[in-house]
């Protein structure tokens, strides 16, 4: 009666009854056989193919569309010069590339990407590398506030400093700062590492629930449910590598970064007694 | 993720431990640690013919990948179509959980970029350009 009656409420307005079913990959799948290294449908490029344009012209959705045109024409290293600091450039590039910026970008630039490697010999303004799949980027400049938000992989490197909310919902990846970085960085990070090897500002860390955050310089105060970890043996060898891999360096070594994590007291937080949360936050 | 060092763990236990836990009937948080660096000395032929044809220096993104456990069966998670995609039952796994991750990584790209992943029959029906 039960399926009667559902089937009867999604048919009245017009829609039907779908049952839903899941079906294992290994039925369709062979990880033996398959070798491809690139997405199915990704453009063939070839990082020798070298193309460069003048965006100074040219309006947000055109320069991004030139940049696919170059790409499916198999350019594989692309030079844009002249963005003039304009908003949401090279966003959504699901393909292996080399992509230069000659100048500064707006805000949300290269968001939402996966794969290109990219660098940026200005500034960049907010959200720049929003929800990154994989890849890398490199701002050689300052870079605005909410530096990487949501980011999910890949290595986001600004050489300079950043503002505030560094990292903010990070669930991957990392995030490098050459310089300082603003308040509230690594807010509700989940996942990934954070390294600033200048000053911190204000709560750091507020409500991460998961993820490392790295710093070199001082820490004007650590947020809610972040806490002072221990540096292994397996952190320093990754931070010596990713900083070597970037031209960086620690001011007084790797040794001697401050190493921030989850308390995890607010894993289970609608779980607590209101006692138990004032106590916690 | 507890500090509990045994790597079959999530195999041969459920991960019910504390009150919490044991009132709830089920593990709390991750069953893994997903805050373990990959020694980049364990990585596989393949992962490394990958991050060449990438142009990357090391595992990037596949940092985050670990090998985790669904069920009680070694699986890897696939952000894609987000859920996980189980290690084939015949395949032998190491005993540290460093070379598990890179086998998990190892999968999770040969099943991503296969012409049979989910996301490639979505992408027909549903691309714009």
């Amino acid at each position: 009666m039960a399926h009667l009656k559902t089937e009867q409420g999604s048919h009245d307005p017009g829609m039907h009854a779908e049952r839903l079913a899941g079906r294992t990959q290994e039925v369709f799948f062979s990880p033996v056989e398959e070798a491809n290294l690139v997405y199915p449908g990704s453009f063939e490029v070839d990082f020798n193919e070298r193309a460069e344009f003048d965006a100074a012209e040219l309006d947000i959705r055109a320069i991004n569309l030139k940049i696919r045109e170059l790409m499916s024409q198999g350019r594989g290293t692309i030079v844009v010069r002249n963005p003039l600091a304009k908003h949401s450039l090279g966003v959504g590039i699901l393909n292996r590339l080399n992509l230069y910026f000659e100048g500064s970008l707006g805000y949300f630039g290269v968001g939402l990407i996966d794969g290109p490697n990219v660098r940026i010999s200005g500034r960049v303004g907010w959200s720049c590398a929003e929800n990154m799949m994989a890849g890398t980027v490199v701002v050689e400049k300052n870079a605005g506030s909410c530096f990487g938000a949501a980011l999910r992989g890949g290595d986001l490197v600004c050489r300079g400093d950043v503002g505030a909310r560094t990292g903010i919902n990070m669930k991957g990846g990392s995030i490098i700062v050459g310089g300082r970085t603003g308040v509230f960085s690594g807010f509700m990070m989940q996942r990934g590492r954070m390294v600033v090897l200048g000053d911190a500002g204000k709560n750091l860390g507020d409500s991460m629930y998961d993820g490392t955050i790295y710093v070199g310089g001082e820490i004007a105060s650590l947020g809610v449910d972040a806490v002072p970890g221990e540096l292994t043996d397996l952190d320093v060898a990754w931070l010596e590598r990713k900083l070597e891999q970037y031209g960086l360096e620690a001011p007084n070594g790797v040794g001697n970064l401050h190493k921030i994590v989850a308390g995890k007291q607010l894993w289970n937080y609608d779980n607590l007694e209101p006692a138990e949360k004032k106590m916690v936050l | 993720m507890s500090d509990h060092k045994d790597v079959d763990r999530f195999l041969t236990e459920d991960g019910i431990d504390s009150d919490r836990e044991q009132e709830i009937g089920q593990h709390i948080g991750y069953r893994y640690d997903i805050n373990l660096l990959p020694e980049m000395s364990r990585i596989t032929p393949f992962l490394k013919k990958y991050i060449e044809v990438m142009g990357w220096d090391d595992l990037n993104w596949l940092e985050d990948v670990h090998m985790g456990y669904e069920e009680g069966r070694p699986a890897v998670f696939d952000r894609n179509i987000n859920g996980w995609v189980t290690v084939p039952e015949d395949m032998t796994l190491p005993g540290n959980q460093q070379d598990r991750d890179m086998i998990a990584r190892e999968l999770l790209i040969r099943f991503q970029m296969s012409p049979n992943h989910p996301l490639v029959a979505l992408k027909d029906a549903y691309k714009k350009f």
